[in-house]
């Protein structure tokens, strides 16, 4: 058998206080790029929950409207246009807009709360629990309220669960309206909104009273099974004039992301955090690789005397580096499973896990290690065996 | 009888042009299989910057040095490589590794030779490792021994590969003069017994009782 000793790994065993600031370098470093890409996935994904939610293939939206939380209205007519199509089974207007909702339990603490208005003809959502409870919102001043909103807005989840009657206020512009919680559905939060509350398109409208009927934030249209959305939505973008855009719902879910992503602050913060913990993490490893091998110089120098190559000290080091990135990896992936749990509970953020994401921290950490390697070798030059005698 | 080593006109210089400072002055020198040899000299008399050029730890500049069959003059780096390959070299300060045993030390000289097996090298550092007198202790770290016994881990290393030419820079220089003692006999029986030659740097009188032939350097030349 032909097998030699472990000199790399021997020496990094070797100083182990060394060793675990090292490691410990990597972990931080590791988690904070999982926390960073974790909780920027979320946010785009929390994002578009509510176009997921949709039961519709193409989307009008008026040519002005950004994102969820920056709607213009535009007028239904628009939606009702496409009605022409034989391809089209039915269209459904969607109100969206923001109202103040009073915290039921302390009375004062008036707080933001996203609201949707739709349209009982048809099922135009499909979050959970909202089908069973639609019959309901036929009655005037009726709403659902998503158990998965900030507990700022008050226990309601957790009371109606109870049995108790769950009436509020809602106010909009000055004027507030009395409502009534009759049951929960599921959405969760997003950077957008803390809180979402369901309601028929009618109660909507005696919410925001001053808004003017017949127009609306997002017009949904569904298409009769087996129609090709790309070719029908290229028809109709012809067809209507250029007031309104037309979108599959996969390019509507894409223009929220892109939304989030390029034109605000928060897509920009999250990857200069993650640069920020990839530099943190290669300067430690440079530090401790290249303390390894200015204090070991000599001994360097010794096996390069006895007749060991330059590049078997090289191979020396970048296996270190290795031994670091893997070593380091392991535990920070645990702790970030561990923080991920944590920050899923504070945000109601849908922070998960993803096996691509695993994978790509850890060919970043191995890249990060072997960099820092790579730098800390130039000190190696320094192993002249002609100065050790 | 064959030469080991064989030096005619070696000159050699140290810093770049202006400060430029010859070391070596015309060295011619044969060193002949089995001899023990000591060079002594004051400090500063060019004894160590010689040994490292014989071993392949620098380039020779000016004059033909050949040690066993390689020829020195502007050789490369493989082949300063394979020369340092089959020479034993012992150390003032003996430059054991830290984060290795001493069987583990002694093992990575072995390992640089092609075919070994690692259950023949284990057998093999423990044998010399017994000869040396430190059977008992081939598991410590190198820290846990005392200086004589480095010293002697040092020997080990130097001849488990039974080198023709071992070069050997004040190794007893760190050592009280029992322990001195004691390493200079080691490595005359071991070199007695493989039949190498020793080219022994020193400043240390006790010793010289051990060499074939004695050479003085003085200001760069031979005396």
């Amino acid at each position: 058998m032909f097998r030699k000793l472990p000199t790399a790994w021997l020496q990094l065993r070797h100083q182990k206080v060394r060793l675990l600031v090292a490691l410990s370098g990597v972990i931080f470093s590791v988690v904070i790029v999982f926390m960073q890409l974790g909780i920027r996935d979320a946010l785009f994904n929390s994002s578009v929950r509510f176009h997921e939610g949709l039961q519709g293939d193409c989307f009008l939206i008026s040519p002005r409207s950004t994102s969820l939380i920056a709607m213009q209205s535009f007028p239904e007519r628009r939606l009702l246009q496409p009605l022409a199509f034989d391809e089209v089974q039915f269209v459904s207007p969607i109100y969206l807009g923001f109202a103040q909702w009073k915290n039921p339990e302390t009375r004062d603490y008036w707080r933001n709360i996203f609201i949707i208005g739709i349209d009982l003809r048809h099922q135009p959502v499909d979050f959970s629990n909202v089908i069973e409870n639609l019959d309901q919102l036929k009655i005037p001043d009726q709403v659902l309220f998503d158990q998965d909103s900030r507990s700022e807005f008050g226990p309601i989840a957790s009371d109606f669960q109870q049995g108790k009657v769950i009436q509020t206020e809602v106010g909009n512009q000055g004027s507030n309206r009395k409502v009534k919680v009759v049951g929960l559905f599921k959405l969760g939060t997003s950077f957008g909104s803390d809180g979402n509350l369901l309601t028929s398109h009618l109660n909507f409208l005696r919410i925001f009273n001053n808004r003017q009927k017949g127009f609306i934030d997002v017009g949904l249209i569904k298409l009769k099974p087996g129609t090709d959305v790309k070719k029908f939505t290229d028809r109709l973008s012809k067809y209507l004039p250029k007031d309104v855009k037309i979108m599959s719902k996969q390019e509507f879910i894409e223009f929220e992301k892109n939304y989030w992503q390029s034109s605000t602050a928060i897509g920009f913060i999250f990857n200069l955090g993650v640069a920020l913990g990839i530099i943190v993490g290669i300067v430690v490893v440079y530090q401790i690789l290249y303390t390894n091998v200015s204090e070991h110089l000599s001994q360097y120098a010794t096996l390069k005397a006895i007749g060991y190559r330059h590049n078997y000290l090289l191979s020396m080091v970048l296996q270190q580096a290795f031994f670091i990135a893997v070593l380091g990896y392991i535990p920070g992936l645990l702790i970030t499973v561990i923080q991920y749990e944590f920050t899923k509970k504070a945000t109601l953020l849908p922070v998960i896990m993803t096996s691509e994401r695993a994978l790509f921290v850890f060919f970043a950490t191995l890249a990060m290690c072997f960099l820092s390697g790579m730098t800390a070798v130039h000190k190696l030059k320094a192993a002249d065996p002609a100065d050790i005698f | 009888m064959e030469s080991v080593i064989s030096i005619r006109s070696l000159n050699h210089y140290f810093g770049k042009d202006p400060l430029k400072k010859q070391v070596l002055f015309d060295i011619n020198l044969d060193v002949h299989a089995g001899e023990i040899i000591i060079l002594t000299g004051p400090s500063g008399s060019g004894k160590t910057t010689l040994l490292s050029l014989i071993g392949g730890l620098r380039s020779v500049q000016e004059g033909r040095l050949r040690s066993m069959e390689y020829e020195l003059h502007r050789a490369n780096e493989e082949k300063l490589v394979q020369v340092r390959r089959h020479i034993g070299y012992i150390f003032q300060a003996h430059n054991l590794l830290p984060f290795m045993t001493v069987q583990q030390n002694v093992q990575m000289s072995i390992e640089l030779h092609q075919n070994f097996c690692l259950k023949e090298a284990r057998k093999k550092s423990e044998a010399i490792l017994t000869e040396v007198g430190l059977g008992e202790r081939i598991h410590y770290y190198p820290n846990n021994l005392s200086g004589g016994q480095k010293q002697r881990v040092a020997i080990a290393r130097a001849l488990v590969n039974h080198p023709k030419l071992v070069l050997a820079d004040e190794p007893t220089a760190a050592l009280d003069s029992k322990s001195g003692r004691d390493v200079v006999n080691l490595m005359q029986r071991l070199a007695k017994e493989q039949g190498c030659t020793i080219l022994l740097v020193t400043h240390d009188n006790r010793i010289l009782d051990i060499a074939d032939r004695i050479i003085h350097m003085e200001d760069g030349q031979l005396r």
